[in-house]
């Protein structure tokens, strides 16, 4: 299977197999004009299997959310057919109104205007938790 | 300006010193009763409570200061549809320190970023009641001459048991604490309770369904009640309720100097019969909350 390479856009890479659809659904990028790959089960040296997703455009990204879908991402910025900026994605220590709090007894589920903080509180397994009532975030 | 959400936002240092502040004006009333003269404290209860609000208050007047503040949410704006955030930007406008319980987890998160004004977490929901565990830190270190070196039962309801949560979290910063985790089942201590605040730590403990098997060994016996405002299905709570009761005849195995403490209110989890027990010291413990809570407005008043 064969994809162009892209001139001017951005490469998400190293995604966890089965992840891509995730992340392409939070960024938003059924929303664009331009041409959108999303390569999945790919092989990979590294990784075995892995997704990439490539975008034929430079959009701003929320990377706070790839880090935490998934971890060890790497995105790479395309300029002119060349790599000018490489950036590896860990997970971040704050996520703000990218998660829900489904805790029902949660401040969150009745006060208007709040934003939705999670905290990084084990970076070992990844574990997230809101500022307001400590419930684990569920992926 | 200093909140209080949660008691680990107070260092071991600090609850030292509000301990030894609430016992000099146990032993020293009369130097305290000025102290915030013309202050006045909101206490801004969602949610009924007796004990806890009542203790604000008298802990307010004994230092000569006011109280304004409501007893429940219909008798608020909060019936009318106002938040959280709106409640507290009013409200700091009035008073000099707020108390404030609600039944939603993390509204006192909302409303310090809101105030103007030190907000005492007076308990939210199922999460923190921080001021609960400086009442029983200030009972412990009374009755027992220490904080260290104990073996601490917690029984009943671990599950949604605040005070329990608090009070683990608040003694596994003290050497040579033991917790012995008594609950049935459905109701054990959440995970993430046990591996933050005493596995991390390195702290030893056990867990059994058992109270009879567990008494023995037992300094303090720290009961809770199954609250039936935290289940969202009335078979369990009803299943579950009658699980633990404290009786004279559980009693006869404990340790002479066992210390019992109850956050309070309690259904029928400690028997009446117990409480002409020395042991019994739940309502010793309910009258010291007023002088760790005056110690605790002194400290956020910055009141010397």
């Amino acid at each position: 299977m064969h994809v162009d390479e892209i001139k001017n856009g951005i490469v998400i890479d190293h995604i966890v197999p089965g992840k891509a659809k995730q992340i392409y659904e939070m960024l938003g990028l059924g929303r664009l004009n331009s041409p959108v790959a999303v390569l999945m089960n790919v092989p990979s040296s590294k990784m075995g299997r892995k997704d990439i997703i490539k975008i034929d455009e430079n959009i701003e990204i929320d990377l706070d959310v790839l880090g935490y879908i998934s971890p060890h991402i790497t995105v790479d910025i395309v300029k002119d057919g060349k790599v000018e900026d490489k950036k590896h994605i860990e997970l971040p220590e704050e996520l703000t109104d990218i998660l829900v709090c489904k805790n029902p007894r949660c401040i969150t589920s009745t006060e208007q205007e709040i934003h939705h903080v999670f905290r990084l509180t084990d970076r070992k397994t990844g574990v997230y938790r809101c500022l307001y009532c400590d419930t684990a975030a569920t992926k | 300006m200093r909140n209080l959400i949660d008691i680990l936002d107070l260092s071991v240092d600090e609850i030292n010193a509000l301990i030894a502040v609430a016992n000099d004006i146990i032993a020293h009333p009369e130097m305290y009763r000025e102290k915030c003269r013309y202050k006045k404290l909101a206490t801004l209860f969602f949610e009924p409570s007796t004990r806890t609000r009542l203790s604000f208050e008298a802990a307010m007047m004994e230092l000569g200061g006011n109280v304004l503040g409501f007893s429940e949410a219909s008798s608020s704006s909060s019936s009318k549809g106002e938040s959280v955030a709106d409640t507290i930007a009013v409200v700091s406008g009035y008073a000099d320190i707020i108390a404030m319980r609600h039944p939603k987890e993390g509204a006192p998160i909302v409303a310090a970023a809101k105030s103007s004004v030190p907000i005492i977490n007076a308990g939210d929901g199922g999460h923190h009641h921080p001021t609960q565990t400086l009442t029983d830190l200030l009972t412990i270190s009374r009755v027992k001459g220490r904080l260290n070196d104990l073996t601490i039962g917690v029984c009943g309801d671990l599950k949604f048991g605040r005070t329990v949560h608090s009070l683990i979290a608040a003694m596994s910063r003290y050497e040579g604490i033991r917790f012995v985790l008594i609950s049935p089942e459905e109701l054990k201590l959440p995970r993430y309770v046990k591996e933050t605040h005493i596995k991390a730590k390195g702290i030893s403990y056990q867990q059994t369904e058992s109270l009879d098997e567990a008494i023995g060994m037992l300094d303090i016996l720290y009961m809770t009640r199954v609250q039936r405002e935290r289940f969202f299905n009335e078979e369990d709570y009803i299943r579950l309720k009658d699980s633990y009761i404290l009786t004279p005849e559980k009693l006869v195995q404990a340790k002479e100097d066992l210390c019992i403490l109850h956050p309070l209110p309690r259904v029928n989890e400690i028997s009446t019969a117990v409480d002409s027990d020395s042991r019994a010291c739940y309502f010793e413990q309910a009258r010291y909350g007023k002088f760790i809570r005056m110690a605790l407005i002194l400290k956020l008043l910055e009141v010397e």
